[in-house]
C-alpha cells in the first residue's frame, strides 16, 4: 500500500479496498522501521494519528466526506501545530507546543487528512542540505550517503522513501523544490500570498510560501487546492479564488510556449544534469509545446540579494526568540543581558547565527543602502525580467538544482558553495512568482528534477505541464533503492 | 545674556480603539496581567500581524484636525531591540512614510495671545508591554515581572517641529492636543493612566541667534504640571553649564519630579541602531481620497470653532469661550445649561465660577460632577424668574452638590422661596421704619444726592429680617416709596 499516489489511496478508500486505519498502521510501522536510517520526523503522533483514521473511516462510511479523507500526510515541522511539539529543527523550540495550528494544518484536517507526524528540517528553514537540523541530518533514500536537499529535507525524504504519500512543505529559497530534486518527488511553491503564512514560523517573511511534496504532479494538485485560499490572518495573503487545479491536469499543451533561459544552463551547471533536462524539454516537444530561448539578465544577482534580503528579514523574525515567553532558556541567568546572550548563543545552531550576524550587518546604520536597498532595486530588476519574459511565454523551464544530491558534510564548511547550491531557485521567491520541481532522470543513480516556473497565479497550467509530462514519462516513478526495505506485512 | 529656550515635544496618544493595533485583544485598561494579550501580542511563532482599520481612521481624524496632509500611503516599518516588555523583538512604527505629514494648529497663551505650532508629522506604531520591578511576586528576590496587556495597543506619535518658546507655551500645545484628541474621541487623554505621554526635546541659544543649541530629551513625563517643570529645570540646568562654559551633551535625560531635577540615563541608549526597515509582513497601507473627504465631513466640531461659535452665538467674551472649549464634555455641559435656561452668561459665570471651584475642590472631572448640567440649568432658571436671589442660589447649589436633589426641590424643602409678596415686604419695611428712628432722621436730613447710598443700611435689615429671602428690587422699591413718604 506504500507505493499508492494520494489520487490512487483516494479511489481504494472510498472503494472500500483498504481503510484509513490500515494505511495509516501500514506507513506507521514503516517509519518505525526505516525511518531510524532516514531521520525524516522529528515526531511521530502515532496515536492522534490512528484516531484520525477512525474518524475518516467513519466519515467514508457515512458518506458526503470531505475530498482528501482519510489520507495519510506529514507536516514540516515549521508549522504549528496544537499540542504537538513544533521545534522547527532548532534547539530553540525543543520544547515549543503550539496552543494553535497553522492555517495549512487547519485546512488538510478540514480536507480529511491523516497526520503521521512532523518532518525534520534545516534549522529554522536555513539551508540546502537538512545537515543544520538540531534533530540530525536527514539521509536521502536514494543514497543515505547523500543530502536529501533542504530545508524541507524530512518532507522530501519521507516521501521518497515512502513512509507517507504527501507532506507540506516551505519554500524560501528553494527549499520545496531542491530537495524534491534530489529525491524524485514532486513540489511546488505556490504564488506568493496563495497559502496562508498563519501559524508557519517566519524566515523570510517576504520569501516564505506553503506548498506540497508528493510523487506526481496529480497528487500535488490534490494538496495545494486544500492549502490555497485567503485567510485574514495573514495580510500578505492573496484575496483571490482558488481555481481547481485538478480539473485541468489532461489539457492539451499544443502550442505551450516554453521559455528556456540562457542563464540557466551556464557555467556551474553539471553536464549530465543539464542533458536530462534538455531531455525532458525535448518530451515536451514532442507533446506539442514550442521551446522559445529567452534570457533572464539579472539571474546572476539573485544569490547576492536574497543572501542580503533573507538574512535582514530573518534577523528580525528570530529577535522574538529571547528566553523569556517560551522556547530554550538557558541555565541560572545572571542578568538580563546573561538570558539573552547564553539563551540564543545555545539555542540557536551555527547557520541560524551566521545569517542573523549577516541580516544585522545589512542592516546597520551606514551599510542599509549599499546593502538592503540594494538587494530590493535588484530584485525589482529581477521581478521585471520575468515580468518581461511572460509576454513571449507560457511557462519557463530548466534545472532545480546544478547537480544531484551531494555527499552529507561535502560543503559543510563553506557556506557560500551551499548558497550556490540554490541558484536557480531563489528568483522565483524573489519575484514572487510559482515555481515547481518534477522527476526528469537519474544522473549516477541520482535524481535530477526540471523545473517549471509560471506566471502569478498560474499554478494550474503549470500542473497541467507537469501532469502530461508524467503521463508520457516514468522517472517520477522510480523508487527509491532504501525504499525498498521494509514493505508490506 | 539673555537665552532663548527652544522645545519640540513627541506626544504619544493611545488610540481608544476596542482591540490592539495588530491583534483581536482588548486593549482596556486596569485589567489583571497579561490576561489581554492573545498569541500575537505575545510573540507566538508563526503569527502575523493584521492591521486595525479603526486605528487608521482615527489618525487620519487626528490628521484632519491638525490641518495636516494625509498620507495616502502609509508603510509599516520594525524598529529593532531587544526588550523583556517588547515581545517580537522589534516595535512595528512607521518612519519614512507615515499616516500624518506636515501639519499647524494654533495654541492659546495665559496672556490671551495665540501662537501657530507646526506638526513634523504623526505616525500609528504598537505601544510596548511593562516591566515591572517592584515586588511582582511574594518571594521574587530580584525577579522583574512583565505584563504585555499594553503590548500592541494603538499609539499616534505626534512630533512637533521645535517651535516651543517657553514651558508655558509646550503645556499649551500639550493641553491643545489633549483637546482635539478628545474632541474627536479618539482617546481618552488620561495621563495619569499613560494613555497620553510627553517626551520633550529642549535646547538653549542666545536670543538672536538662528542655529539650535544642543539639545536634550526628557524622556516619559506623565503629567501637565510635570511638563512645565521639567522643562524649565532643565532650561536653568542648561542655561548655567553654558553660562560657566560648559557644554551641553546630547542625550536622553529623566525627570525625577520629587527632587525636581532632570537625571541622565546611561548613553547606552543613545548608541541604539534600530535597523529599522519595511516590515514585511504588512503591505503599504492605501487610502484613498473618498475615504479621507469621507472622514473630513464627519469631523466633529472642534475646539477653535466652538470658541468662535460660542462667542459669537451665546456672546460670551473671548476668554470665557476659550475656557469653556478646552474639554469637549465641558463645552457640551455649558451648551446643555445654556440651552436649558436661555441665560448663557449666568451659565458661563456659574461653571467659572461655583461649578469650577467645586470640582477643583472634589477632584472632579466635569463628567464626574456631582451638579448635572439639567440641575444647574433649573437653578439658573430660578434666578431668572426671581424664584431666588443669587445670593440663595449659592446655598442652593451646594445644597444640590451634596445630593439634595434639583434646584426646585432643594428651595421648597428648605424653605427658600423669594418672598414676592407686596404685603409681607410692606410689613417687613414698616417694622424696619419704626425700629430706626435715628436712622429715618438722618435720611430726611441728608442732601438728595446722598440718600441712594444711606438706603444700603435698611436693605441689609430687612434682607435679614427676610433670612436672605425677600425680593431685593420689590424690598428696594417699596422702601423708596416708604422713606420717600417720610419727607
Amino acid at each position: 500500500m506504500h507505493q499508492l499516489t494520494i489520487a490512487e489511496i483516494i479511489r481504494g478508500l472510498r472503494e472500500r479496498e483498504f481503510s484509513s486505519v490500515e494505511i495509516t498502521r501500514q506507513l506507521l510501522t514503516r517509519i518505525e522501521q526505516l525511518d531510524r536510517e532516514f531521520n525524516s520526523f522529528i515526531t511521530i503522533t502515532a496515536e492522534s494519528a490512528l484516531e484520525q483514521a477512525e474518524a475518516a473511516d467513519r466519515c467514508l462510511a457515512a458518506g458526503g466526506a470531505p475530498a482528501l479523507c482519510g489520507v495519510p500526510i506529514a507536516h514540516k515541522d515549521i508549522f504549528c501545530t496544537r499540542g504537538v511539539r513544533t521545534s522547527c529543527g532548532s534547539k530553540m523550540l525543543d520544547n515549543f507546543v503550539p496552543p494553535y495550528d497553522a492555517r495549512v494544518v487547519e485546512q488538510l484536517q478540514a480536507a480529511g487528512t491523516v497526520s503521521l507526524g512532523k518532518t525534520n528540517m534545516d534549522e529554522f528553514a536555513m539551508g540546502s542540505s537538512n545537515e543544520t537540523s538540531f534533530y540530525g541530518p536527514v539521509k536521502n533514500p536514494w543514497n543515505p550517503e547523500h543530502v536529501p536537499g533542504g530545508s524541507s529535507g524530512g518532507s522530501a525524504a519521507a516521501v521518497a522513501a515512502q513512509l507517507v504519500p504527501g507532506a507540506t512543505a516551505t519554500d524560501t529559497g528553494g527549499s520545496i523544490r531542491q530537495p524534491a530534486a534530489l529525491t524524485n518527488t514532486t513540489g511546488i511553491k505556490p504564488t506568493y500570498g496563495r497559502v496562508s503564512r498563519w501559524g508557519m514560523v517566519a524566515f523570510a517573511s517576504s520569501l516564505d510560501q506553503g506548498g506540497p511534496v508528493a510523487r506526481t504532479a496529480e497528487d500535488v494538485a490534490y494538496l495545494l487546492a486544500a492549502m490555497s485560499g485567503h485567510d485574514e490572518r495573514d495580510s500578505t495573503s492573496l484575496n483571490r479564488p482558488v481555481p481547481d487545479f485538478a480539473a485541468g491536469l489532461n489539457d492539451d499543451l499544443a502550442g505551450l510556449r516554453i521559455g528556456v533561459p540562457k542563464e540557466y544552463f551556464g557555467e556551474g551547471l553539471d553536464g549530465d544534469t543539464a542533458s536530462r533536462v534538455q531531455d525532458a524539454l525535448k518530451e515536451y516537444e514532442k507533446l506539442g509545446a514550442k521551446l522559445v530561448d529567452i534570457s533572464l539578465p539579472h539571474t546572476g544577482l539573485a544569490v547576492p540579494a536574497y543572501y542580503v534580503i533573507a538574512p535582514a528579514e530573518a534577523s528580525a523574525n528570530l529577535s522574538r526568540f529571547d528566553g523569556v515567553r517560551y522556547g530554550y532558556r538557558c541555565e541560572n541567568p545572571a542578568d538580563l543581558r546573561d538570558l539573552y546572550m547564553r539563551s540564543r548563543g545555545e539555542g540557536f545552531g551555527e547557520e541560524v547565527k551566521r545569517r542573523i550576524l549577516v541580516g544585522t550587518y545589512a542592516l546597520s546604520a551606514g551599510y542599509y543602502d549599499a546593502y538592503y536597498n540594494k538587494a530590493q532595486q535588484v530584485r525589482r530588476l529581477i521581478k521585471q525580467d520575468f515580468v518581461q519574459a511572460f509576454e513571449q511565454v507560457d511557462v519557463i523551464m530548466g534545472p532545480t538544482a546544478p547537480h544531484p544530491a551531494f555527499r552529507i558534510g561535502e560543503k559543510g564548511d563553506d557556506p557560500v558553495a551551499m548558497y550556490l547550491e540554490d541558484i536557480y531557485t531563489l528568483s522565483a521567491n524573489l519575484a514572487g512568482l510559482p515555481a515547481m520541481s518534477l522527476p526528469c532522470g537519474l544522473v549516477n543513480g541520482l535524481p535530477v528534477g526540471l523545473q517549471i516556473i509560471g506566471n502569478y497565479l498560474d499554478e494550474g497550467r503549470m500542473l497541467n505541464a507537469a501532469h502530461r509530462y508524467q503521463q508520457a514519462t516514468d522517472w517520477h516513478r522510480a523508487t527509491a533503492p532504501y525504499a525498498h526495505a521494509g514493505g508490506d506485512q | 545674556m539673555e537665552w532663548e529656550v527652544v522645545i519640540g515635544l513627541e506626544v504619544h496618544v493611545q488610540l481608544s480603539t476596542q482591540s490592539k493595533l495588530f491583534s483581536g485583544a482588548s486593549t482596556t485598561f486596569g485589567a489583571a496581567p497579561n490576561t489581554q494579550a492573545c498569541a500575537v501580542d505575545l510573540a507566538m511563532p508563526g503569527t502575523l500581524p493584521v492591521p486595525n482599520a479603526e486605528a487608521f481612521r482615527f489618525a487620519v481624524m487626528f490628521g484632519l484636525a491638525m490641518n495636516a496632509e494625509i498620507g495616502h500611503r502609509s508603510v509599516f516599518e520594525r524598529k529593532n531591540y531587544f526588550y523583556p516588555d517588547l515581545p517580537k523583538g522589534y516595535q512595528t512604527t512607521q518612519l519614512a512614510e507615515p499616516i500624518v505629514g506636515p501639519g499647524e494648529i494654533e495654541i492659546h497663551l495665559e496672556d490671551g495671545s495665540s501662537k501657530k505650532v507646526r506638526l513634523h508629522h504623526a505616525h500609528l506604531e504598537e505601544d510596548a508591554g511593562k516591566s515591572l520591578h517592584e515586588a511582582v511576586f511574594e518571594e521574587g528576590h530580584g525577579m522583574s515581572g512583565i505584563d504585555l496587556n499594553r503590548a500592541g495597543t494603538p499609539l499616534i506619535e505626534i512630533v512637533s517641529e521645535p517651535d516651543l518658546r517657553s514651558a508655558a507655551e509646550a503645556v499649551a500645545y500639550l493641553k491643545k492636543i489633549h483637546s482635539i484628541v478628545t474632541y474627536l474621541g479618539i482617546s481618552d487623554g488620561d495621563m495619569s493612566q499613560g494613555s497620553m505621554r510627553c517626551d520633550a526635546n529642549v535646547s538653549v541659544r542666545l536670543k538672536g541667534e538662528e542655529e539650535l543649541g544642543t539639545r536634550t530629551e526628557i524622556k516619559n513625563v506623565n503629567s501637565f504640571r510635570f511638563v512645565e517643570r521639567a522643562i524649565k529645570v532643565e532650561a536653568e540646568r542648561q542655561i548655567d553649564l553654558l553660562e560657566d562654559g560648559g557644554t551641553v551633551v546630547q542625550e536622553t535625560r529623566l525627570y525625577d519630579s520629587d527632587k525636581n531635577e532632570t537625571r541622565s540615563m546611561r548613553s547606552k541608549e543613545v548608541a541604539n541602531d534600530y535597523r529599522y526597515f519595511p516590515c514585511p509582513d504588512l503591505l503599504p497601507v492605501e487610502l484613498s481620497d473618498d475615504y479621507v473627504e469621507q472622514l473630513r465631513s464627519e469631523l466633529p466640531e472642534l475646539p477653535d470653532a466652538k470658541s468662535a461659535r460660542f462667542a459669537s452665538e451665546y456672546g460670551l467674551s473671548a476668554y470665557d469661550a476659550d475656557q469653556l472649549t478646552q474639554e469637549r464634555a465641558l463645552a457640551d455641559y455649558f451648551e446643555t445649561v445654556a440651552k436649558a435656561s436661555g441665560e448663557p452668561k449666568l451659565a458661563a459665570n456659574w461653571m467659572m465660577g461655583e461649578l469650577a471651584a467645586l470640582l477643583n475642590r472634589e477632584e472632579l472631572s466635569i463628567e464626574q460632577s456631582p451638579v448635572s448640567a439639567e440641575h444647574l440649568a433649573g437653578l439658573i432658571e430660578r434666578i431668572k424668574d426671581n424664584t431666588i436671589s443669587s445670593k440663595i442660589a449659592k446655598q442652593v447649589f451646594e445644597a444640590m452638590a451634596s445630593g439634595e436633589g434639583d434646584a426646585d426641590t432643594v428651595i421648597e424643602k428648605r424653605g427658600l422661596k423669594q418672598v414676592s409678596d407686596t404685603g409681607a415686604i410692606e410689613q417687613m419695611v414698616d417694622e424696619v421704619i419704626a425700629n430706626s428712628a435715628r436712622q429715618v432722621e438722618n435720611y430726611r436730613n441728608a442732601d438728595e444726592s446722598k440718600r441712594p447710598k444711606m438706603m444700603g443700611y435698611f436693605v441689609g435689615q430687612i434682607m435679614k429680617a427676610s433670612k436672605g429671602q425677600a425680593n431685593p428690587q420689590m424690598i428696594n422699591k417699596i422702601l423708596k416709596e416708604k422713606l420717600d413718604a417720610l419727607l
